[in-house]
């Protein structure tokens, strides 16, 4: 393994703006009256509801139990009273299913897990079993349950783990200031993560943007053989296939997985909340993410309990100064537009973003003029142009055929095409019908 | 209850007006106008040149072309009740190109004709904008060149070499390509002071227009790359042959519109491949053309007809170009996909 990182082909530069949150330490958020857990937080199964209205509860006590192996338990973020099992409206703007919580100020642990101060000396399984436990998923952005990824199959070999320290994301902050302050958790993170693996070591991946976190991880990481790579600043850097390829020179294959070329991706989030789950034997039941945009009063990194309300992280950092556009959870690149400020906090919500309405691209599309310029930044060298075409005939065979699957959405087309053609979109719906077809196949 | 604590004074986003979209939420603000004018503005240098040893008549002739194609392009657009298109600058370039390509000499009605050619008959009728198989400017051209033959091939002398050779000698000059190998003056030519249509005469201009949408990275340089590189072999080898009868390849590459054609006209985004790889073939398919057509075609010039032809071919190499994803892996034989 070489210490120069490889060059994904592709890619684009947009500007990072992360110097309004850059600088601002992580605070913790004060505790409110009122949260809401929305149920399903992770990719896969949702959990099963354990508590019912009116049940009084302890803070991290599990209010859902997995429901499934590809699923994770829910744990209350404060103690209170549930005071319903009702909708709230959800990051894709469908209402979902959330336990509210009324506070009642104290504050006070049930019977969180026993520390697991020994670590180095527990059984893999033991430990894997406390990730799923403390209900911990992917918290960079697709929530997929941590522990699936550290439970290979039998015969599939790991060789290598990355934590995923890219934040390639422009606005997004929240990791930078984790790895920065909390630099000795992420790399004790990393250290037990490689223990559950059977791994002697591990990679930091980081992009060159963030010196601080780069030469304060470098500080602590050899004590536990975690190397830290840095990484040329390129969208979407932080990709798991293409940090994959940066960082190993291995291509996941198309519709793979990372186990299949023997690596295991988890996000430096992630990495502390399994620190935090062995160590002190605390549950998800917070996460730092970056409050920031122009119309923001007070950009800033805080520490939210999960289910706290979109509109109680905006009053912290103090409002706005304009109406925005647009109001995005995670980056402007791959975020989802909100349409209400009812939403809350999830496991892997790592930023709230305010769009500005001049920053915004409320363009209509023109016709392809076929330049070529998504061709050349994508990252995955598919053909935006000709799929989006085919898309807009309803050629979804065509699409197809022309790998429109191995799409990571990053959205790097979109944002070149001098014809603001909706070049991602065209590419969700085509792979929701080839999907769709795929099912109606197998029925 | 949690409204009561909230600090009135802190405003929050008012949902109601908030846009909800796909991501991405950000663009680079590139779009088409931009790209187009800054092409035009790359076109400059030659049609200087060309406004410099042809005078007015030059004028004229970039300005009847231009003018008829925006308003052909708009009238079409009032007729079918489409949105004005016109600032998009596609129609200004199909027009500066279109004068580009005609004697500084040509009537104003030859002009208009071409216009209609260029923007009704090759671009919208196809659709318009992104969806026109071959280059406007150039149907126009050929379809001149096969109508008015007479017209077309006759050229204005330059000023200067009306000044030099007197009038009755300079209007019967020969165009470099159809005069005697190893009479051409290379130097007269690297500037423009020779005959031929008013904006492909000076490779010096055209290589600093060639240079600013090569910087912009508004073409692909694969294409004039291998067009005039694959110009240069063919005529070379054949110039070494026998340079009794063949131009010498630096008179082919300054010559007639090879350097128009190959960093103008060739690289038009709309009509050419998509990658990289297909740019490459495109090329090399226009100057194996264009050579043919110069050294054993019936006529002296086959820029034109060679970008046309690739044109066409233009949906066959972007099938064959097609790039392999990032992670492909062959699918099964046998697999029904």
């Amino acid at each position: 393994m070489s210490d120069k990182p490889r060059k994904f082909k592709g890619g684009v530069h947009p500007s990072d703006s992360k110097a309004l949150s850059a600088s601002c330490a992580i605070q913790d958020a004060p505790l409110l009256d009122k949260y809401v857990v929305i149920m399903h937080q992770n990719i896969g199964a949702p959990p099963q509801l354990l508590v019912k209205k009116g049940d009084v509860v302890k803070k991290g006590q599990l209010l859902a139990k997995a429901g499934g192996f590809v699923s994770v338990p829910l744990h209350a973020p404060t103690s209170g009273t549930v005071s319903a099992i009702d909708k709230c409206p959800g990051p894709t703007g469908i209402s979902v299913p959330a336990i509210h919580i009324d506070a009642d100020g104290e504050d006070e642990w049930g019977s969180p897990f026993e520390p697991i101060a020994n670590w180095q000396n527990c059984p893999a399984g033991e430990l894997r079993q406390r990730v799923w436990d403390a209900g911990i998923v992917g918290m960079g952005g697709a929530g997929f349950p941590a522990h699936v990824k550290l439970s290979p199959p039998e015969g599939k070999e790991i060789d290598t783990l990355i934590l995923n320290g890219a934040e390639c994301e422009p606005y997004l902050t929240a990791d930078h200031r984790l790895m920065l302050e909390q630099a000795e958790d992420v790399v004790l993170g990393a250290a037990i993560l490689a223990r559950i693996l059977g791994l002697e070591s591990a990679v930091i991946g980081i992009e060159e943007n963030k010196p601080d976190a780069i030469a304060k991880l470098e500080e602590v990481a050899g004590k536990y053989h975690v190397r830290v790579q840095p990484l040329p600043v390129n969208y979407p850097q932080g990709a798991e296939k293409q940090l994959i390829y940066a960082i190993t020179g291995r291509e996941v294959p198309v519709g793979k997985l990372p186990m299949d070329v023997k690596c295991v991706v988890q996000n430096v989030a992630s990495a502390v909340a399994v620190a935090d789950a062995v160590v002190k034997g605390i549950p998800s039941i917070e996460r730092v993410t970056t409050v920031t945009g122009r119309p923001v009063k007070t950009p800033g990194n805080w520490r939210f309990r999960i289910g706290t309300p979109i509109a109680k992280a905006l009053e912290l950092a103090g409002g706005i100064t304009e109406q925005p556009a647009k109001l995005l959870l995670g980056g402007p690149m791959m975020g989802i537009a909100q349409s209400s400020l009812g939403v809350t906090v999830m496991k892997n919500t790592s930023g709230i973003l305010l769009i500005s309405s001049d920053e915004v691209s409320l363009y209509s599309s023109e016709p392809c003029i076929r330049c070529g310029r998504c061709v050349e930044v994508c990252p995955m060298s598919i053909l935006p142009a000709t799929i989006s075409q085919a898309v807009e005939n309803k050629r979804f065979d065509w699409a197809q055929e022309l790998n429109v699957q191995a799409c990571i959405e990053c959205g790097s087309c979109s944002y070149v095409c001098p014809s603001h053609r909706p070049l991602n979109q065209h590419f969700k719906w085509a792979k929701v019908e080839i999907a769709s077809k795929l099912r109606r196949r197998n029925d | 209850m949690s409204e009561q604590e909230s600090t009135p004074s802190i405003r929050l986003p008012d949902p109601a007006r908030l846009v909800v979209s796909n991501s991405p939420h950000m663009r680079s603000g590139e779009n088409i106008s931009r790209i187009m004018f800054t092409v035009v503005a790359a076109m400059l240098p030659a049609c200087a040149v060309g406004i410099w040893f042809f005078g007015l008549a030059a004028v004229w002739v970039l300005l009847a072309c231009t003018v008829s194609c925006v308003v052909f392009e708009e009238g079409w657009n009032k007729l079918n009740k489409r949105p004005s298109t016109w600032k998009d600058g596609s129609a200004i370039i199909t027009g500066i190109l279109l004068g580009m390509n005609l004697n500084a000499g040509t009537p104003w009605w030859v002009c208009v004709i071409g216009a209609f050619l260029a923007i009704i008959l090759a671009k919208q009728l196809f659709g318009g904008l992104g969806y026109n198989p071959f280059n406007p400017a150039l149907v126009a051209r050929v379809g001149l060149l096969i109508g008015l033959p007479e017209l077309m091939t006759t050229w204005n002398p330059t000023h200067a070499m009306v000044s030099t050779l007197g009038a009755a000698d300079a209007v019967s000059a020969a165009t470099p390509l159809a005069m005697a190998p190893g009479k051409v003056e290379v130097l007269q030519m690297l500037i423009g002071n020779t005959k031929g249509c008013l904006g492909e005469t000076s490779a010096i201009a055209l290589l600093i227009g060639g240079a600013v949408l090569l910087i912009f990275k508004l073409i692909k340089w694969q294409v004039p790359v291998a067009f005039i590189g694959s110009v240069a072999v063919i005529t070379g080898i054949m110039h070494a042959i026998d340079p009794t009868t063949y131009h010498s390849p630096v008179v082919h590459i300054l010559s007639g519109g090879l350097l128009l054609g190959a960093f103008f006209m060739a690289t038009d985004m709309v009509t050419s491949p998509m990658t990289r790889k297909g740019a490459i073939i495109f090329g090399l398919g226009c100057g194996i053309m264009t050579s043919v057509i110069r050294l054993w075609g019936s006529y002296p010039e086959g820029v034109s007809f060679s970008i046309l032809f690739m044109n066409a071919l233009t949906p066959l190499i972007d099938r064959m170009t097609v790039q392999k994803p990032f992670g492909y892996v062959a699918p099964e034989k046998g697999k029904v996909a």
